[in-house]
């Protein structure tokens, strides 16, 4: 047995295929050239660069319908190492000076660059040391006619065993019958692991060199999560593995099924499962996960760790971008909500003594009035490119929400004069985390279009915790009753003034607490978009009648284990 | 020939992106421009000089330009270390 690092889950059974490096090349080190060869080497050296600056061109084109934009990046970094003068220079003045051959000279340079990289001690310039020796492999290939073995065309259910994988060998993979890849070296960010998680294939790297005295044929077994390659596995090992292997793909498989589904209950009762994003390309995942909007965008990303703040253009390219990447699905933007742990640089606020307590989010918003229009102008504009929604988070009364909506109004007018478009029906929420709003929820219901109830901060500031701090953090809970009142309270306020109410808080994640809200008559559930098959599993496999059911008694009950485990017996023991 | 120091700007050092783009940067110009941080030296039109100098930020690093464009390259070297630098 080898242990290596997972890079990429599940479980792969097949035979191994040992690829090896065509012709060592490490024997040309130190080797000598006359004076009068000088010359001929320094245009077998241009010849190959040019010959690899072509190889790389093509595997790019052809790695183009296999891999994503951000992967087929790091060709563009081989060709920078590539053309860098430092490289070129070093093999040049190796030539010429040293009397070395062109494979010994790029052999030492490549060497060299290694070590300068590897002295800056951080993962990033490890990463980079392996670049520049792929690189130099590539025109060792170009310069010794190295031809690397085929893995287009693999036998079934192949293991495939390296050294180390660069694109060039894993361009044209036979994906139907490569199950899985135990390479010698690299980590969780090297180019085998990056393409493994693509292609969904297992596999483990940085195996150490034993992992080179397997044979080809030899029957192996290998563990993407937890890191372990078997050897000619025993009869008991390969029926515990075959167990697990099945019980991951019908998982795997599953979930696939349940994307195109609906939220729907048993008895048809139909819910909303959306995603929480921070920044516009999570958008993609929300939908890959089979969310049917978002329901949280957090648009701190455009105002934190850094000095200025973003322009309306910058952010209206942002907000467009969300709003076209749903292609018409819906998204809640929330207006900035900056302060508490978020501290904000350009505004240079004062530290709090109370920061959950001060100066935060729509307060801000309401002083800086200009800070806040700009963000209302860029997505009112962005408006037009899909169905946008604005929120406001840290409501805490209705004066606070009326002064809101009427900036609001204002930056409608002042597009409208201009002739500038966006969506003149576009809905109007809060977030409702403070225990004040949800105590006048029936109030606030009846001047917005939708609430989302935000747990994180609700909990914390109805059962006075600070979750960040240990010695309390064991009463921070959300199915405390005095909570969950809160919750029902917003809910039927909603409901009785006829507008949705939706959750954008780590409690809707949560399978148990899922159904219990579902039970209560939440409307949308919003969560971080992994979860999201998850909590769509369980609302499809439960009845609302029953949900409901376990939401009254729950709404009984005194303490919080009892409602665990109440709730995890209905849902798994019948 | 010009000189200059500048203050590294940008919170994870002088690597990865902002190196990148000051390479392309120094890419644009036919003078040769040089910069150093501590004791080395090294060209800016090669990345692998440029990462492996492993300036951090707060520090500050000179710039030496010499060539027939260099007054326009370190106009634009200015806005990059002294504008751009910062939000990378």
């Amino acid at each position: 047995m080898i242990k290596g690092i997972p890079a990429s889950k599940g479980i792969g059974i097949g035979k191994a295929l040992v690829y090896k490096e065509a012709e060592d090349s490490n024997k040309f080190a130190g080797r000598k050239v006359t004076e009068t060869e000088i010359e001929n080497e320094i245009s077998r050296f241009k010849a190959a660069h040019e010959a690899t600056g072509k190889k790389l061109d093509e595997t790019k084109i052809k790695a183009s319908k296999v891999l994503e934009e951000k992967d087929l990046q790091l060709f563009e970094a081989y060709k920078m190492v590539l053309n860098d003068p430092i490289l070129n220079d070093m093999v040049l003045a190796n030539i010429k000076t040293q009397l070395l051959c062109v494979e010994a000279s790029v052999l030492e340079a490549v060497g060299k660059i290694k070590a300068m990289f590897l002295a800056i001690n951080n993962e990033y310039m490890k990463q980079r040391a392996e670049d520049v020796e792929n690189v130099g492999n590539y025109i060792l290939d170009a310069l010794l006619g190295r031809e690397r073995i085929d893995l287009s065309h693999l036998e079934e259910d192949t293991i495939l065993i390296a050294k180390d994988l660069t694109p060039a060998d894993t361009v044209g993979l036979d994906k139907k019958h490569i199950k899985g890849f135990a390479i010698e070296k690299g980590g969780e960010t090297s180019h085998t692991a990056i393409v493994a998680r693509t292609l969904e294939i297992p596999a483990v790297v940085g195996c150490g060199e034993n992992i080179m005295n397997i044979s080809s044929g030899d029957s192996l077994i290998l563990d993407g999560e937890t890191g372990i390659v078997i050897i000619n596995p025993k009869a008991t090992e390969f029926e515990e593995y075959s167990a697990k292997f099945l019980k991951h793909s019908t998982e795997a498989e599953e979930i696939k099924q349940l994307r195109d589904k609906s939220a729907e209950t048993r008895d048809g009762i139909r819910v909303e499962l959306v995603g929480n994003i921070a920044k516009p390309e999570e958008a993609s995942s929300v939908l890959e996960k089979g969310g049917e909007g978002i329901g949280l965008f957090r648009t701190e990303f455009l105002y934190l760790d850094r000095s200025q703040l973003p322009t309306e253009e910058e952010q209206f390219q942002e907000y467009k971008k969300v709003a076209e990447s749903m292609g018409g699905l819906p998204c809640i933007i929330r207006t900035m909500d900056i302060g508490g742990d978020k501290q904000m640089k350009s505004l240079h606020m004062p530290a709090e003594e109370n920061p959950f307590l001060g100066y935060r989010a729509i307060r801000i918003c309401l002083n800086e009035i200009e800070i806040f229009k700009t963000q209302l102008r860029a997505i009112l504009r962005a408006s037009v490119y899909g169905k946008l929604k604005i929120m406001f988070p840290m409501i805490s009364g209705i004066e606070e929400l009326r002064e809101a909506k009427k900036i609001l109004g204002e930056v409608k007018a002042e597009l409208n004069e201009k002739n500038i478009p966006f969506d003149q029906s576009l809905k109007i929420g809060i977030m409702i985390e403070i225990p004040s709003a949800a105590m006048i929820a029936d109030l606030l219901a009846k001047e917005v279009d939708f609430f989302s109830i935000g747990t994180n901060d609700l909990c914390q500031y109805t059962l006075a915790v600070d979750r960040m701090n240990e010695k309390v953090s064991y009463l921070y809970n959300p199915l405390h009753l005095g909570v969950l009142r809160l919750i029902r309270n917003i809910i039927e306020a909603g409901h009785q003034a006829g507008i949705k109410v939706g959750m954008c808080g780590e409690m809707a994640a949560n399978i148990e607490n899922a159904v219990i809200l579902l039970g209560l008559g939440l409307d949308e559930f919003s969560m971080v978009p992994s979860s999201i098959p998850y909590v769509k599993r369980a609302i499809r496999n439960i009845t609302f009648e029953k949900a409901k059911q376990i939401a009254e008694n729950v709404m009984k009950m005194e303490n919080t284990k009892q409602i665990n485990d109440y709730v995890k017996e209905r849902l798994y023991a019948d | 020939m010009l000189t200059k120091s500048f203050e590294i700007t940008c919170p994870v050092g002088l690597h990865a992106r902002p190196a990148s783009i000051l390479v392309s940067v120094a890419q644009g110009f036919k003078s040769s421009i040089l910069i150093k941080y501590q004791d080395k030296e090294v060209p800016a039109n090669s990345l692998i000089g440029v990462m492996t100098l492993g300036a951090e930020t707060g520090q500050s690093v000179e710039v030496t330009i010499s060539g027939e464009d260099e007054e326009k390259a370190m106009e634009r070297l200015e806005a990059f270390f002294e504008k751009e630098l910062k939000d990378l």
